[in-house]
This record gives C-alpha cells, sequence and structure tokens, in this order.
C-alpha cells in the first residue's frame, strides 16, 4: 500500500521536476545556426573544393600520379621551340601545353594528396563546401585556359614535330645504316676476316644510341615517371614519391572508375 | 448576442447560421495559434528556433502548411471501406465541434444554454471514439486498426475518472448548466474552484441561491486533486502526448490516420487541435472561473459599456483555455509515451479509486454544510 502511494507521489513528482527543466530550457540561448544566412567559421587547411591556377600549371601530371582515385586527368603536348610559354611563379619554366585538365569532384575523396607533390604548389585546397550540381557532368572542373580548338592545334603541333623529328632520326638511322652496310660489303669484300667483327658489334650500339632520346619527346607516353621531363627532377624528394603511390593505388583506381562508369 | 445578430440581420436562416459558425471561427484561428505555438513551443523547449524561413520568424508557417494539406492528393485506399473511411474524419471533427455548442464563451454568448450542458458535453464528445475506431477499421490496415483500438480502450477508461470529477462539481453546484457553474464562481479569484467554490452565496440563473461561506475552503484540496485528475484524463481523451498511444509514430506509423492525407488528415489534425481546446475550456470553466474575470470588476462596467464586457469575458476565457492549451504543449515536448499497462494502471487504479473517494467525500461535505 505504501507502495502504491510512493509511485503516485513519484509520478507527480519527476513529472514535475521533467516540465521545470523543459520550462527553464524555454528562455535557453538557442543553438541553431541559420545556415545559408549564417556559416560556422571553417577551420584552417580544411579540404574541401580544390582549385588549380592554371598559370602556374607545369603540366607534369604529378597531382594526377599521386591521386588514389584517378580523378584528375591531363593531356599534355609539347611546346613547339619557337613558342614561348613564360616562367611560372615559382620560377620554372614552361614546355608544355596543357591541353586538358580536367579534376572529377564527383569522384574527388578530399584526401588531398595531389596538393603536396605540386612542384609550383598550383593546385590547392579552396575553404568553398557548396558545389553541388544538378547534373553530374557539371561536377568534372576543367581547368584548361586552352579553347578545344587551341589544344586541337596544339595537339597537332605537337604530334607533327615529334612526327618530324621521327622521321629525320628514321633516316638518319637509316642513312646510318647504310652507311654502315656499305661499309661492311667494303669491309667483306676485303679478305680481312679480323676486321670484321668490330664493325659488326658498333652497329647495333649506334642504333641503341639513336633510339634513346625518341623517348624524350613522349612524356606523356611513358610509364615510368623517372623517364619524364625535367622539371620534376627539380624536386628530388617528390620524384621518389611519385613511383610509390603509382604502382599500389592503380589496382583500386581501376575498381573504383568501373564503379563510376 | 444573437439579439445582437438578429437586430442586424433580422430573423432568417443566415442569423442562425452565422450564430452558429461563430464558434468555428475562433477554432480555425485559434487552430493556426496553436500550430504556431506547437512547433515555437517545442523549439524553444529544445534550443532550436523552429521554422524561421515562411515570414518574420516563421509566424505564416500554419498557413503555409494549411495550403499545403489543401493541396495534397486525397487518397483513398483501394481497399479501404469507402463510405466509412471518408465519413470518419468529419465525424470527428463534427463531435469536437457539436461540443463547442455548450461551451460559454461568455455571458452573452453560448451556442446552446442547456440545463444539461455538462451532460451534453460528455455525451457528445465521446462520439470521439466512433470517429476513431471507424478510421481504424474502414482503413484496412493493421496499423491503423491497433491505433484505434488502443485510442478506444484510453478513452472509455479515462472517461469514468473524468465523469466523476464532473459529478463532483456538479455536487457541488447542484446545476449541470455551465452557465450557472460560471455564475457560481464570480467575483474575485478566490471564488474559483480550485481555491474552494464561492465565498458567499451565489444567485443563479434559475433564482436558486447557493448558499457558501468561507467553510468552503475546506473544498480546496479536494477541488485541486479534481482539477488535476480531469485534467490527466482530458490529455489521455485528446490522446496527447504522454497519452499517444493510439498514434505512437515509433511503433504505428500514425496510428488511426496513418491512411489519411490532405484535407481529410487535416479534419483529425483540426479535431484533435479543437479537442484541445476543448478539454482546456472545460478545466477553465469547470474550476477557473470560465470568462470570470479573475479580479472580479469588468473595464467596461466601468465605462458603462455592455458590449466591451462580453468581449472581456470572452478574452479571460480564451486567455484560461489558452494557457491550458499551451500546458498541454508543455507537458507533450516534456514527458515520454506511457506504455499500454501503465495507461491503464493509471486510470483504473489511481484515478478512479481517488475520484471515487473524492466524490463521497464532497458529497458528504456538502450536505453537512
Ligand atoms: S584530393 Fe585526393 S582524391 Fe581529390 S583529386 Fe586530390 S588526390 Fe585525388
Ligand atoms: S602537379 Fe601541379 S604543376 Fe603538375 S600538373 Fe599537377 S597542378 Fe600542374
Amino acid at each position: 500500500m505504501s507502495g502504491y502511494f510512493k509511485d503516485i507521489y513519484a509520478g507527480i513528482s519527476t513529472a514535475l521536476v521533467g516540465m521545470r527543466i523543459t520550462w527553464n530550457h524555454l528562455f535557453v540561448k538557442n543553438v541553431t545556426i541559420q545556415y545559408p544566412d549564417e556559416k560556422h567559421d571553417i577551420p584552417e587547411r580544411v579540404r574541401n573544393r580544390l582549385y588549380v591556377n592554371m598559370d602556374d600549371c607545369i603540366g607534369c601530371d604529378q597531382c594526377a600520379k599521386a591521386c588514389p582515385v584517378n580523378c584528375i586527368t591531363i593531356e599534355t603536348a609539347k611546346a613547339l621551340p619557337e613558342e614561348e610559354l613564360g616562367e611560372t611563379s615559382t620560377g620554372n619554366r614552361k614546355r608544355l601545353w596543357v591541353t586538358q585538365f580536367d579534376i572529377d569532384i564527383a569522384k574527388c575523396c578530399f584526401c588531398g594528396l595531389c596538393v603536396p607533390p605540386c612542384p609550383t604548389e598550383c593546385i590547392f585546397m579552396t575553404p568553398v563546401f557548396e558545389f553541388s550540381e544538378y547534373n553530374r557532368e557539371d561536377l568534372i572542373y576543367r581547368f584548361s585556359t586552352l579553347t578545344p580548338e587551341e589544344a586541337a592545334e596544339k595537339t597537332e603541333n605537337a604530334e607533327r614535330a615529334k612526327a618530324e623529328a621521327e622521321a629525320k632520326k628514321a633516316a638518319a638511322a637509316e642513312a646510318k645504316k647504310k652507311a654502315a652496310a656499305e661499309k661492311a660489303a667494303a669491309e667483306k669484300a676485303a679478305p680481312s676476316e679480323q676486321a670484321g667483327g668490330a664493325p659488326a658489334a658498333d652497329a647495333p650500339a649506334a642504333a641503341a644510341k639513336d633510339t634513346a632520346p625518341k623517348q624524350d619527346d613522349a612524356p606523356k607516353q611513358d610509364d615510368a615517371p623517372k623517364q619524364d621531363d625535367a622539371p620534376k627532377q627539380d624536386d628530388a624528394p617528390k620524384q621518389d614519391d611519385a613511383p610509390k603511390q603509382d604502382d599500389a593505388p592503380a589496382a583500386d583506381a581501376a575498381s573504383t572508375t568501373d564503379n563510376n562508369g | 448576442m444573437e439579439s445582437l445578430l438578429q437586430s442586424l440581420l433580422g430573423d432568417n436562416l443566415l442569423t442562425v447560421v452565422l450564430y452558429c459558425a461563430l464558434p468555428l471561427v475562433f477554432i480555425l484561428l485559434y487552430a493556426l495559434l496553436a500550430i504556431l505555438g506547437e512547433v515555437k513551443i517545442s523549439a524553444w523547449m529544445q534550443d532550436r528556433l523552429g521554422p524561421m524561413r515562411t515570414g518574420p520568424w516563421g509566424i505564416i508557417q500554419p498557413i503555409a502548411d494549411v495550403f499545403k494539406l489543401l493541396q495534397k492528393e486525397d487518397i483513398t485506399p483501394a481497399k479501404a471501406d469507402k463510405v466509412l473511411f471518408n465519413l470518419a474524419p468529419f465525424l470527428s471533427f463534427m463531435s469536437a465541434y457539436a461540443a463547442f455548442a455548450v461551451i460559454p464563451f461568455s455571458s452573452q454568448y453560448v451556442g446552446a444554454d442547456l440545463n444539461l450542458g455538462l451532460f451534453y458535453l460528455l455525451a457528445i464528445s465521446s462520439l470521439n471514439v466512433a470517429a476513431i475506431i471507424m478510421a481504424g477499421w474502414a482503413s484496412h490496415n493493421k496499423y491503423s486498426l491497433y491505433g484505434s483500438m488502443r485510442a478506444v480502450a484510453q478513452i472509455v477508461s479515462y472517461e469514468v475518472p473524468a465523469a466523476m470529477v464532473l459529478v463532483i462539481i456538479v455536487m457541488f453546484v447542484g446545476s449541470l448548466n455551465l452557465q450557472d457553474i460560471i455564475t457560481a464562481q464570480s467575483g474575485p479569484i478566490w471564488n474559483w474552484m480550485v481555491f474552494g467554490g464561492p465565498k458567499q452565496d451565489v444567485v443563479l440563473a434559475s433564482g436558486e441561491v447557493l448558499s457558501a461561506s468561507w467553510a468552503n475552503l475546506i473544498f480546496l484540496p479536494f477541488f485541486m486533486a479534481s482539477f488535476v485528475m480531469y485534467y490527466i484524463a482530458g490529455l489521455a481523451e485528446t490522446n496527447r502526448t504522454p497519452f499517444d498511444i493510439p498514434e505512437a509514430e515509433s511503433e504505428l506509423v500514425s496510428g488511426y490516420h496513418t491512411e489519411y492525407s490532405g484535407m481529410k488528415f487535416a479534419m483529425f489534425f483540426m479535431s484533435e487541435y479543437a479537442n484541445m481546446f476543448l478539454v482546456s475550456a472545460v478545466v477553465a470553466v469547470l474550476f477557473f472561473g470560465g470568462w470570470n474575470s479573475p479580479f472580479g470588476v469588468y473595464l467596461g462596467d466601468a465605462f458603462g459599456a455592455p458590449w466591451l464586457v462580453a468581449v472581456e469575458q470572452f478574452g479571460w476565457l480564451a486567455i484560461k483555455g489558452l494557457f491550458f492549451v499551451f500546458v498541454m504543449i508543455w507537458v507533450r515536448w516534456t514527458l515520454p509515451r506511457l506504455r499500454v499497462d501503465q495507461l491503464m494502471y493509471m486510470s483504473w487504479k489511481v484515478l478512479i479509486p481517488f475520484s471515487f473517494g473524492i466524490a463521497l467525500v464532497v458529497g458528504f461535505l456538502v450536505v453537512i454544510l
């Protein structure tokens, strides 16, 4: 019986305690932030939307290689010798036209790994965090400053220059080979057995020397980043990073892109 | 009031319709205010702001809500019993509205000045049960049916203590007429029922004299307890938290009105809000002097303007009613929902024994004093 009255007392008193608390909270300052009008202060060094300052980009592809989800696509074309692209603000000479620089921000995981490898510090995170789009296509940010026509022209120029250089080299190699063959033929004609061995060994070595510069012409088609252009080699430690990030995440990246497809 | 309308418009049907529609106007305006109050007070109690976008401080939000509900598609489930399904919300609102007929808004305005006012009130507000079970049954949905069964069990249980409390008041005043009950509490604040009823003789409208003295103070604890019990029972009858198990969102989706959308849902909503005010108004009438001013005097009397007195009386009743609506909202955002067994325990093992006990004691005291 006393338990019954105790229950009733507890029921009434605890309800009143609760009501006192809610009453007091009527006058507590609210914690709401009226979002689009007011915003939280964003912390320093926050990772949000990427931005690329194309004035400084030398098209070295380091950021794209560092990206674990392969959301940066860079296409470059070598500038012709008579084209002067100027220097970046960090003093690097620009030698490549960046014909395409797309960041698919929808794939981006905001890891920030693309930022440190950049030799000219031109790719960086901004505090902008509101960039929703109705259309997924609009989430691919195209940073290249060249119009598509310009880009096509530059690519064509570079290809033509490359083809010409190759043709020249091929012609030179052909000429050399011919000369060597003639020489060999001439030497064969001569009845000396011993002299024939040495020039035969010389010929392949010369051919190898000829083809080596060919690889320099096409940096983007290179698999091994070590053999790339000079700008990368400005920064020794960064170069060490590059191959490491190149190999491991590549497999992951392949699967991510599949999903997105 | 009726004579005023008659003098303005003549003695025709329009007058009657207008006279009947006055509480409807009041309920519609009050519902807008209550919806806004509900969202704003709940927000403030949780240290939020509530709606802020529609109008300054979001005050136009309820109007926007009404327009939203008006535009919504009116869905009738394919397997529902169409007639009952469509009838239920109207019956629900009708029962709430019909009860307003006997609520005295001022000494000059009461829809129907019935001698059996309280009895009518009790009867007509029970009609809501029928509407709820119609809605639950016709929806052809297990959640709706569960919700309506719980609602009926709850309302039927809580009607017993509520009726007992009414009996206590009726025994004391000796009349079922709500105007008489209010007249009995006229004068300053200490004459209100919660404070033990009138302290001097009162002449009722029927000419009977209700003899009273300061000895009535002895009733104070009993009437205070009756008030609390009636308020709790009222909360349960309107299915408000902590007694909202018929529409327990977490278990029953939305209870008996799960399948309702658009205006039919709005009707249920309106009837809930109308019932809230009804219970609050009855509490005000029975225990807090109805339309009586707490000071016992009116500005209108001082200026010699009888119409001002009527307006003031209406103002007092509205303030008291809205205050108890506020308390309902306050309770709703404070207390968690009861379990079904706790609900039944509270009604059958606490409220009913106490109300019977108080009725017994008050009956004795009324005879003795
Ligand atoms: S932040 Fe990470 S995921 Fe995004 S572009 Fe840079 S490296 Fe790729
Ligand atoms: S690492 Fe920097 S300079 Fe190199 S391609 Fe990326 S953004 Fe351009």
